[in-house]
């Protein structure tokens, strides 16, 4: 048994070996030519970015749009490296006290339909996000909040007037979603074109769906990075179990799935192919979360709320549930490796953060006996989802019950469970998550307010807003830093009133042939696949 | 005879409508509707008006009865609309998993077919023998595994044969081609569907044919058949065996039409991009168009199977005909 323990930990290690050596190793010629298949692990609802929210789209649409930047996909791990895509050079700093982003944008683009892009073709793009007509959706228009107008002074400059200076704006532009489209297909056929028509101006141009099964791409000549993209096309296909994605890249059907699989798959398919399998691993910017619902007694008592988040121990969850989950990091409200995230000693002074879980358990039973509630019981909604969902909801009804809390796990399919979550709220405490794409913590953070539209816990909290509009409106990143504390100590601490378990963690195994790949802090990113080339 | 098939045909009314009305209201009670799963499903933000928008664009945010018209109308018209999820025409979401559902259905069939009657008619002519008691438990075995079990343990054990023997592991294709495409790749995606499904489907059949035939074997007309000297051969494939087949014919027919949308798991199990996959994503997601659209589709599969296996019972048995 130690021999074969041991095996696989050569195995895994000389796996994971590869991909944390794949930086610090010489740099590869890439090689021109392949197909690349993927596995996705959910359909497409529409092609439309603009409306869609689902990794199931961008997977295989995102490769054939540009956007007007981009995160640096060969360092996808710097939550504050962009890169120009239609634009041209660096990205801009802002100018007029930081109210005015002035891009310059690409000459000798086009659509793959052979029409020219020019700052009009941006500009209507934008309006749709924007400033939609009515009756057009449009999932990411509060990000653009603070945009006051959008101009085109030329054919190649692009202008956004903020209405203030924010932090948001840049990562936001930066976000996978923002496909650029064509005015003229805008003018022509509509805002519902799109759903189910493609003209981008990506590294591929599209072939053909099949729905439900596939997706396939082939190589743009006149691609406007130059000698890019190196693969002949792709295939994106759809497989939404994970047990087929997984058998599919060990029989090499597929060369990698973008969004993750858990430790175990890992272990497995490092076992079977040894060094044909590269691993790549990173913090995710999704964040799993127990919200207890402040319209329910006794959880509008924050003694009774503190109580829930004290007698969870996140180090130690952190230790074992990695091995059999898709989480890992202990963190607050900002993305584990962002410079504004707490350190660790900034996060031990949180409730439910210290190193002493005996201490802290005691100190929840004490409130609890404060509040009256020392045999409480708890009725946890939860998604019936394995991972991590299922795995992190059993595992916190353990650590309630070392406080004497008596949770009942109430596991519903997705559409039940926001049906509980969002219209009848008849739940005390419940899982959700807050799953986002380009690291924008200070947008990312609008999850704990209680006036956020995809917060839970049916609570007003004027201070918590207070310090957010400071957050929102803050250049200085001192000062930001200390603001970002004080809302992460009053949300997570002082008035509990949401609870994080832990952060989620990203794990990329797949055949080592693929190359160029980095991997990124989210399953959104990175996916326009000019940068990959296979070794074969 | 044609007053017989008449009468069939119109039964069909009554059931379609019956099932029309349930699957109408008893969608409408699943808590949760597509807009809430798109855009909050993904933990990405969510903003309460686009929901508003995607519901008003959608039209469920219409009456329900005037929605159960549009649904009636739509049905009897031939317009079974948009799927709510990917917006493409349901006819085209259904068209395209239904011929991979039908060549699985068939090839399933004939395995088997193949398999259950020539193993059931020994089973019932070598009554008490070993090769009887190998037969049932042969076909014990296909009715108590479930077929994505099977299903799985078939794709493992090719992926850990073939890199034992070639050091390379090889599955079947994960994508659909049609058969007139590329055959090969066609059948070696779906041959393992058919045979993991085809088995436990052959075991039933199996169990049927040789309790069938026992029973027709001790009828008055075999003895009779003996005793005018006629050879056994004929004894049974011309007398026994085509009266045996009656209830054969309806477990056969009641299956395939269960495979043309029941194939839920191992569907999932193949990546098989068949009615049974779809089945599963438009209920998950709430698409109510497309889940109506295949509930109809497979309530009239099973009334038109129903109805050719009337049809087969009054040409196998002209009593049922003639009364």
């Amino acid at each position: 048994m130690l021999k074969r323990t041991g095996r696989l930990a050569l195995a895994a290690a000389v796996g994971l070996g590869l991909a944390a050596g794949a930086g610090a190793a010489k740099a590869e010629t890439p090689k021109h030519g392949g197909i690349l298949n993927f596995v996705v692990g959910s359909n497409i609802p529409s092609f439309d970015g603009h409306q869609e929210t689902t990794f199931g789209m961008i997977h295989p649409i995102r490769p054939f749009y540009s956007l007007i930047i981009r995160v640096n996909p060969n360092n996808p791990a710097d939550p504050t490296d962009f890169e120009c895509d239609l634009c041209e050079g660096k990205v801009p700093e802002p100018t007029e006290n930081g109210t005015k982003y002035t891009f310059k944008l690409r000459h000798g683009v086009t659509f793959h339909d052979g029409t020219p892009f020019t700052s009009a073709d941006a500009k209507a793009t934008m309006d749709k996000i924007v400033f939609p007509p009515e009756g057009v959706p449009s999932a990411r228009k509060a990000f653009f909040r603070a945009v006051e107008s959008i101009t085109t002074p030329d054919d190649y400059t692009i202008v956004f007037k903020l209405k203030f200076p924010t932090a948001v704006f840049i990562p936001a532009l930066a976000t996978p979603f923002n496909f650029i489209y064509s005015k003229k297909d805008l003018d022509e056929h509509g805002y519902e074109w799109h759903k189910s028509n493609v003209n981008g101006t990506g590294p591929f141009k599209f072939v053909q769906y099949q729905p439900g099964a596939f997706v396939e791409g082939i190589r743009n000549e006149n691609y406007h990075f130059q000698g890019r993209p190196y693969l002949d096309g792709f295939k994106a296909i759809a497989a939404p179990k994970m047990a087929v994605r997984l058998q599919a890249i060990r029989g090499d059907r597929a060369a990698i799935e973008f969004r993750g699989f858990p430790p175990k798959a890992r272990d497995d398919l490092v076992k079977a192919l040894g060094d044909k399998i590269t691993v790549q691993e990173s913090d995710w910017n999704c964040v799993l979360l127990a919200t207890p619902n402040q319209l329910h007694k006794p959880f509008d008592d924050k003694r009774v709320r503190q109580a829930l988040t004290l007698s969870v121990d996140r180090w130690g969850g952190s230790k074992y549930l990695s091995q059999i989950a898709i989480v890992k990091t202990v963190g607050g409200v900002m993305f584990p490796n962002h410079p504004l995230a707490a350190t660790k000693e900034e996060l031990m002074k949180l409730k439910g953060y210290g190193a002493d879980i005996e201490a802290s358990r005691a100190e929840a039973k004490k409130l609890l006996a404060d509040a009256g509630q020392s045999a409480l019981k708890v009725d946890f909604s939860n998604r019936g989802v394995d991972q991590p969902y299922k795995v992190v909801g059993t595992w916190l009804v353990d650590q309630w019950r070392k406080v004497g809390i008596q949770a009942t796990q109430r596991v519903q399919p997705s559409g039940p469970f926001y049906d509980t979550l969002r219209k009848k709220k008849d739940f005390d405490v419940s899982a959700d998550f807050n799953c986002q794409s380009v690291i924008n913590p200070v947008a990312d953070m609008t999850k704990f307010l209680g006036s956020a539209g995809n917060n839970y816990a049916n609570f007003k909290d004027p201070e918590l807003e207070a310090i957010y509009a400071k957050i929102e409106k803050e250049g200085d990143a001192k000062v930001l830093r200390q603001l970002v504390r004080q809302y992460e100590t009053r949300s997570l601490s002082d008035e509990a009133s949401g609870i994080i378990t832990l952060w989620w963690y990203k794990i990329n195994p797949y055949r080592s042939y693929v190359k160029g790949w980095k991997i990124a802090p989210s399953h959104y990113l990175a996916q326009h696949l000019d940068q990959i080339w296979l070794d074969k | 005879m044609s007053k017989y098939i008449l009468k069939r045909v119109l039964l069909m009314i009554p059931t379609l409508i019956g099932a029309g009305v349930l699957v109408f209201f008893l969608l409408r009670l699943i808590p949760g509707d597509v807009c809430e799963l798109r855009f909050a499903g993904t933990g990405l933000y969510v903003d309460q008006e686009q929901i508003d928008i995607c519901r008003s664009n959608l039209g469920i945010d219409r009456p329900i009865f005037i929605q159960f018209i549009d649904f009636i109308v739509g049905f009897f018209t031939f317009n079974l609309g948009d799927s709510m999820w990917t917006g493409q025409p349901i006819v085209h979401e259904i068209g395209l998993r239904f011929q991979l559902s039908l060549q699985v259905a068939i090839m399933a069939t004939v395995v088997a077919v193949i398999i259950a009657i020539p193993l059931g008619a020994i089973s019932a002519l070598k009554q008490d023998t070993w090769l009887d008691y190998a037969v049932r438990t042969f076909s014990i075995a296909g009715i108590a595994i479930p077929s994505f079990w099977l299903g799985i343990m078939i794709i493992l054990g090719l992926l850990i044969m073939t890199q034992a023997i070639t050091g390379v592991p090889w599955m079947p294709p994960i994508d659909y081609k049609p058969i007139w495409v590329d055959p090969m790749y066609n059948l070696s995606q779906l041959i393992w569907p058919a045979v993991a499904t085809g088995y436990r489907y052959s075991a039933v059949a199996t169990r049927m044919t040789r309790s069938a035939l026992l029973e027709v074997m001790r009828e008055d007309y075999i003895r009779t058949a003996r005793a005018k000297g006629m050879v056994e051969r004929i004894v049974i494939n011309r007398h026994a065996l085509k009266n045996a087949m009656l209830p054969v014919v309806t477990i056969i027919g009641i299956e395939f039409a269960f495979l043309m949308g029941g194939l839920v798991v191992t569907e999932q199990v193949f990546n098989l991009n068949g009615l049974g996959k779809l089945f599963v994503e438009s209920v998950t997601q709430n698409d109510y168009a497309l889940t109506q659209a295949l509930v109809m589709m497979v309530v009239l599969i099973f009334v038109m199977t129903n109805f050719f296996i009337d049809l087969c019972y009054a040409w196998l048995d002209p009593r049922i005909r003639y009364s």
